[in-house]
C-alpha cells in the first residue's frame, strides 16, 4: 500500500502523456501480445512499447492480419491489442464481422484518427466518415478519446469491459487527445 | 510465358484433402491445435472427427495462419497446425513475412493447392498457371518450406516439423473434390470448445 501511495504522488508531479496511459493501462490489464500497422500519431507509442520487456510487439502487413493473431491468442490464453489508423480501420469489416464480432473475441484495437480536424488528404476525410458507421452497425463499443483527462478511465474501463463481456471495442484517438498530423511545409 | 508444367508444384502427386487432414490427424498424440481455414479445409478438418483442440473459422477468409501464429504465440510448447486454401493464402501472403521475423518453432502450416476457388464453382485463382506458392514462402524467409511428393512424404515432413527450430511450411497439391464434412456453424460453441481444449477454460 506504501508503495502504490509513493507511486500515486510521484505521478502527481508529472501530468502523463497519452501514450504513457494507453502503455501503463495495458500492462496494468496484463495486454502482452501488441501488432501494429503503424501512424505517425503512434511512433512515440510503438517505440515504447518496443522497448519494454513486457510486451510481444511486432507489425503485420495488414490489420486483418492482426485481428486473426490477437483472436488465435486470446482464445490460447493472452491478450493483446491492435494499434492501427483510420484508414486501415477501414479494412476491418469482414472480419470484425465473420469473426471477432460472431465469435465473442474480446478484441481491443486502438485506432489513430486521420481524416478529421485538420486533415490535408481528402481520402483520409473520407474513409474516416465510414468508421463509425461500421462500428455502429455491428454494435460494436467505441469511445472518441479526446481528454487527457479522462483517458485513462476510458482505456481502463474500455479493456476491462472487453474482457468480461467478450465483445470488441474501438477506442478512436482524436486529434484533441493526440494532436494529430498536421501538413507542415 | 509461364508454364504450369514447369513449376516444382506440377511434379508432385494430385492427393486429396480429407485423406492427407486424416493423415495429420492420426499422428497428433499431445493435444496439438489445429486451426482450419474457411470452407473445405475446415468442413475436411470436421469430417476427421471434432478434437477440442480443433478450431474452425467461418469467415475471415485467409487468416488460418495469423489465427494459428496468436495460438503459437501464446502457448509455445504446444505445436500448433494450420490448414489453409491456396486461395486463402492469396489473400493474406503478408502473413508470411510476420511468420518468417517472429519465427515460431510449433508452428506447421499446411497449403492446401488445387489451384481453384472450389467452393465456388472451382473457378482458378490468379496463381493457378503461374505461381509457386512453397516459392513464394521460400521468398518471404520461411526456410523449412517444402512441397510434399506424396502421401508418405506428407507424414515425413509432418514429422519433421514437431521437432523443427524453425516454423514449417507444407505445399501439398491436391484434386478438386469438395470437402466431405459440414462443421456446425455455431461460432460461439466452436470457440469455447478451442477455449477448453486449450486449457484456459472450464468446463461449465
Amino acid at each position: 500500500m506504501a508503495a502504490a501511495a509513493e507511486q500515486t504522488s510521484s505521478q502527481a508531479s508529472h501530468q502523463k502523456s497519452w501514450h504513457e496511459v494507453v502503455l501503463q493501462t495495458l500492462k496494468r490489464n496484463d495486454i502482452r501480445l501488441v501488432p501494429y500497422v503503424p501512424d505517425r500519431v503512434l511512433t512515440t507509442l510503438i517505440k515504447s512499447i518496443h522497448a519494454d520487456p513486457f510486451f510481444t510487439c511486432f507489425p503485420t502487413a495488414r490489420e486483418e492480419e492482426a485481428v486473426g493473431i490477437l483472436s488465435g491468442a486470446w482464445m490460447a490464453g493472452m491478450k493483446g491489442a491492435v494499434l492501427m489508423q483510420t484508414s486501415g480501420f477501414a479494412t476491418l469489416a469482414n472480419v470484425l464481422a465473420s469473426l471477432a464480432v460472431p465469435y465473442q473475441i474480446p478484441l481491443i484495437m486502438f485506432v489513430s484518427e486521420r481524416g478529421t480536424l485538420g486533415e490535408f488528404n481528402y481520402g483520409q476525410a473520407l474513409v474516416c466518415r465510414t468508421m463509425r458507421p461500421v462500428l455502429d452497425s455491428l454494435a460494436v463499443e467505441h469511445h472518441t478519446c479526446t481528454r487527457l483527462d479522462e483517458f485513462e478511465f476510458i482505456v481502463d474501463r474500455s479493456i476491462k469491459q472487453a474482457v468480461t463481456t467478450q465483445a470488441p471495442v474501438a477506442l478512436i484517438l482524436s486529434p484533441l487527445l493526440t494532436g494529430g498530423k498536421v501538413f507542415d511545409k | 510465358m509461364n508454364d504450369a508444367a514447369n513449376t516444382p508444384a506440377r511434379n508432385t502427386k494430385v492427393m486429396n484433402r480429407f485423406d492427407l487432414t486424416s493423415r495429420l490427424v492420426a499422428k497428433l498424440n499431445n493435444e496439438e491445435a489445429v486451426i482450419g481455414g474457411i470452407g473445405n479445409t475446415n468442413f475436411d478438418l470436421w469430417a476427421t472427427g471434432h478434437r477440442p483442440q480443433n478450431f474452425y473459422m467461418l469467415g475471415s477468409m485467409g487468416l488460418a495462419f495469423p489465427i494459428a501464429l496468436g495460438v503459437a504465440l501464446a502457448q509455445p510448447k504446444r505445436h500448433v497446425f494450420a490448414l489453409e486454401g491456396d486461395g486463402s493464402l492469396l489473400m493474406q501472403m503478408g502473413c508470411l513475412s510476420t511468420i518468417a521475423t517472429l519465427r515460431p518453432a510449433n508452428l506447421t502450416m499446411i497449403v492446401m493447392d488445387n489451384g481453384v476457388y472450389q467452393i465456388t464453382g472451382a473457378q482458378p485463382t490468379p496463381a493457378a498457371a503461374t505461381t509457386d506458392l512453397v516459392a513464394v514462402a521460400l521468398g518471404c524467409g520461411l526456410a523449412s518450406s517444402a512441397w510434399a511428393a506424396d502421401e508418405e512424404d506428407f507424414e515425413r515432413l509432418i514429422e519433421q516439423s514437431l521437432s523443427a527450430s524453425e516454423p514449417t511450411l507444407i505445399g501439398v497439391r491436391i484434386d478438386d473434390k469438395a470437402g466431405v464434412g459440414a462443421t456446425r456453424r455455431d461460432p460461439v460453441q466452436l470457440r469455447e470448445q478451442f477455449m477448453l481444449g486449450m486449457g484456459v477454460r472450464e468446463a461449465m
